[in-house]
């Protein structure tokens, strides 16, 4: 019956040369849509890839080529002494500040860490306090917490300052940590989880005998690990990519983080600016976030798109 | 093995009250079902049981211990859920064994305990399974697997055979009965299934908006509805109603559909003229070509193999169904039957059964 290829996708059978006409009018017809949504794809790619592309391609230059304002499409061959030199030294300019960026991208390390696990241990706990239990004024608190989503770091940086300056906290790893760690999103996200564990789950463990912290510990945090993973993928990015309170709370040049350390290598005066170290620099602080990112995808997708129960 | 003993119980929800003093003796080791269409309270009445709902008033006793204001861990209980309530991240083991756990039992007895029940459900193979990987009929005997492995005093069953497929319900329905009987544990099972409620249990609980319409054996139930909406709700096709006047001295009932009958038990209490309701169950309707047959305007015809249901008019406009032996090929436009009064079920006015005498 086929007069020629039926081409794939087609959904007519071709019984006349008419409809064999129409079929391959259907297949250009979807040959050309696949084109066109490449292209696109491609553009989007390339406007988000090219910026990384030339911090990875001038990293590996020496000083003068990028100084000269010249844009390198491809590797130098200085890439191991730049990565080295900003790793151990900061860069030679830097000598005087004397901060490494091994122990910048230590403190970040510290930070991202301790406010991604601390928002979701805070978070799991008060959700799980919203959602199961009832106490007076259970709707105000989370409507409380829920406000608070409005405000943003930025709002409530100058009192939570006077509270750092208060408790002799500016210029310690806490005082970088603890003022980042209450979030408004993970409780939420973890309250509407919550709320989709069914209550028999609950009233079964009653009769079993379970205590609200034994049910927390033995069934409530097992069924939420994807979630938990998904979260401290996105906490650990947040945390890591902090600029502005980190700024503020911290002067202690030992105590920098790498996303605000990377900001002080861009220095006025007279010293040139070493864009080749400060580009490594960028690579090296982008490293740990697509390393979490990367080991982390499946449980992230996962937590995010599937509830499993 | 306990009794249990329910005394007065009312519940309400806000300004809703769901329960209207509930009370109840189950002896040792009987089956009781309560029954009833949902919204009844029945769920609410073994929530209480169970200790997951606090009564308004009433008391609820196990065993003669007073466990009203104890919590459900302490009654010495096992629930089976509808929807099985296993934890998914356990296997099939943990789960069985997580309450016996908690209780603090030592790991060779539980394990005896979980080896025993499951070869008894004969889920011994599945044991390191999760719930997810199992189908439903299975999840429900490891649900049961759960509750045996505490050696409680009381069952619990919250409808747990409603998600399963007819097939698989018949057969779960004659392996809980089996099993219950065997261990010889107390239980209460509820559910709206007549079907389930007539063949599992000892004795029923008829809900009715809150009340015990009537507590009594199934055949009892079925036999001598207490009143019309126990009558209407157990049997299938539902009881006919038919609405007619006491005559003849309380001796007879003057139907609407036309013809004067005596009742074949006795006289009624009540004037003549007293407005009563005659119910015939459609398997008690009989086929007759006799002079005072009644003509049935036949609207519709349900073969079912064996026997045919028909639903029709009688004159004067009532429905009536009738569940005959004949080949639907047989029957015609109109049907002639008879009301045997032999079969009737006589209620009062206000719906509660009329018995004979007095």
């Amino acid at each position: 019956m086929s007069t020629g290829t039926i081409p794939r996708g087609s959904l007519a059978q071709v019984t006349s040369a008419e409809d064999a006409a129409l079929a391959r009018a259907t297949a250009r017809r979807q040959a050309r849509g696949r084109l066109v949504a490449h292209a696109v794809l491609i553009i989007g790619v390339l406007i988000f890839a090219l910026p990384i592309w030339l911090t990875l391609v001038g990293s590996s230059h020496d000083v003068s080529t990028v100084g000269r304002g010249d844009v390198p499409l491809w590797f130098g061959s200085h890439a191991v002494e730049n990565y080295l030199s900003a790793l151990l030294t900061g860069g030679q300019s830097r000598v005087a500040r004397g901060v490494p960026v091994w122990v910048m991208l230590w403190n970040s390390m510290i930070v991202a860490i301790c406010i991604a696990a601390g928002k979701i241990a805070i978070s799991l706990l008060s959700a799980y306090a919203v959602v199961f239990f009832s106490f007076p004024g259970r709707m105000v608190f989370f409507w409380l917490i829920f406000i608070t989503l409005m405000l943003p770091v930025e709002v409530r940086i100058i009192p939570t300052f006077e509270v750092m300056v208060n408790l002799g906290l500016v210029n310690t790893m806490p005082g970088l940590i603890i003022p980042l760690i209450a979030s408004a999103t993970a409780t939420l996200l973890f309250r509407q989880f919550f709320l989709t564990i069914p209550d028999e789950f609950v009233e079964a463990a009653k009769i079993d005998g379970a205590g609200p912290l034994r049910f927390f510990r033995d069934v409530v945090i097992p069924l939420s690990v994807t979630n938990i993973a998904a979260l401290f993928v996105i906490l650990f990015i947040y945390g890591w990519n902090q600029y502005l309170w980190p700024l503020l709370i911290v002067t202690d040049k030992d105590l920098e983080t790498v996303v605000v350390g990377m900001t002080k290598m861009i220095g006025g005066g007279d010293a040139q600016n070493e864009w080749n170290i400060i580009m490594a620099t960028a690579v090296l602080a982008m490293l740990p976030p697509v390393a979490v990112v990367i080991l982390m995808q499946r449980w992230f997708v996962k937590g995010l798109t599937e509830t499993e129960k | 093995m306990a009794t249990l003993t329910l005394s007065d119980i009312r519940k309400s929800f806000g300004a809703t009250q769901v329960l209207h003093g509930i009370d109840l003796d189950v002896a040792e080791g009987e089956m009781i079902v309560v029954v009833g269409a949902s919204g009844c309270g029945k769920s609410t009445l073994l929530r209480i049981v169970a200790g997951l709902e606090t009564p308004t008033s009433g008391a609820v006793r196990i065993g003669g211990r007073d466990v009203t204001a104890l919590e459900p861990a302490d009654r010495d209980i096992a629930m089976v859920f509808q929807n099985y309530a296993l934890y998914p991240h356990m296997t099939v083991f943990e789960n069985m064994a997580y309450g016996l756990k908690i209780r603090g039992i030592a790991m060779p007895e539980i394990r005896r305990r979980v080896a025993d029940a499951a070869e008894m459900l004969e889920i011994g193979a599945l044991l390191d399974r999760k719930p997810r990987q199992l189908s439903g009929g299975q999840r429900q005997r490891v649900a049961m697997g759960r509750a045996i492995v505490r050696e409680p005093k009381l069952f619990l069953f919250d409808e747990p055979l409603s998600n399963l497929d007819a097939k698989l319900r018949v057969q779960m329905r004659a392996e809980i009965r089996r099993l219950q009987k065997r261990l010889g544990v107390t239980s209460l099972f509820v559910t709206h299934d007549q079907v389930e409620a007539m063949t599992l249990g000892d004795r029923l609980v008829v809900m009715h908006r809150g009340r015990a319409a009537q507590v009594a054996s199934p055949m009892e139930v079925w036999g001598q509805p207490a009143d019309t909406y126990v009558a209407g709700f157990i049997g299938s096709p539902a009881m006919n109603f038919l609405s007619a006047t006491l005559a003849g001295n309380g001796r007879a009932a003057e139907l609407k559909a036309g013809p004067t009958l005596p009742f074949a038990d006795g006289t009624r209490p009540g004037g003549d003229g007293a407005k009563i309701t005659i119910g015939v169950r459609p398997e008690h309707v009989l086929q007759a070509e006799t002079p005072d047959a009644l003509p049935l305007a036949v609207e519709l015809v349900e073969p079912l193999g064996s026997e045919t249901v028909i639903h029709g008019r009688l004159p004067g406009g009532e429905a009536l169904v009738a569940r005959l032996p004949l080949p639907a090929s047989r029957i015609g436009p109109t049907l002639p039957v008879l009301l045997p009064p032999e079969a009737w079920h006589v209620f009062d006015g206000e719906g509660r059964r009329l018995p004979a005498g007095g």
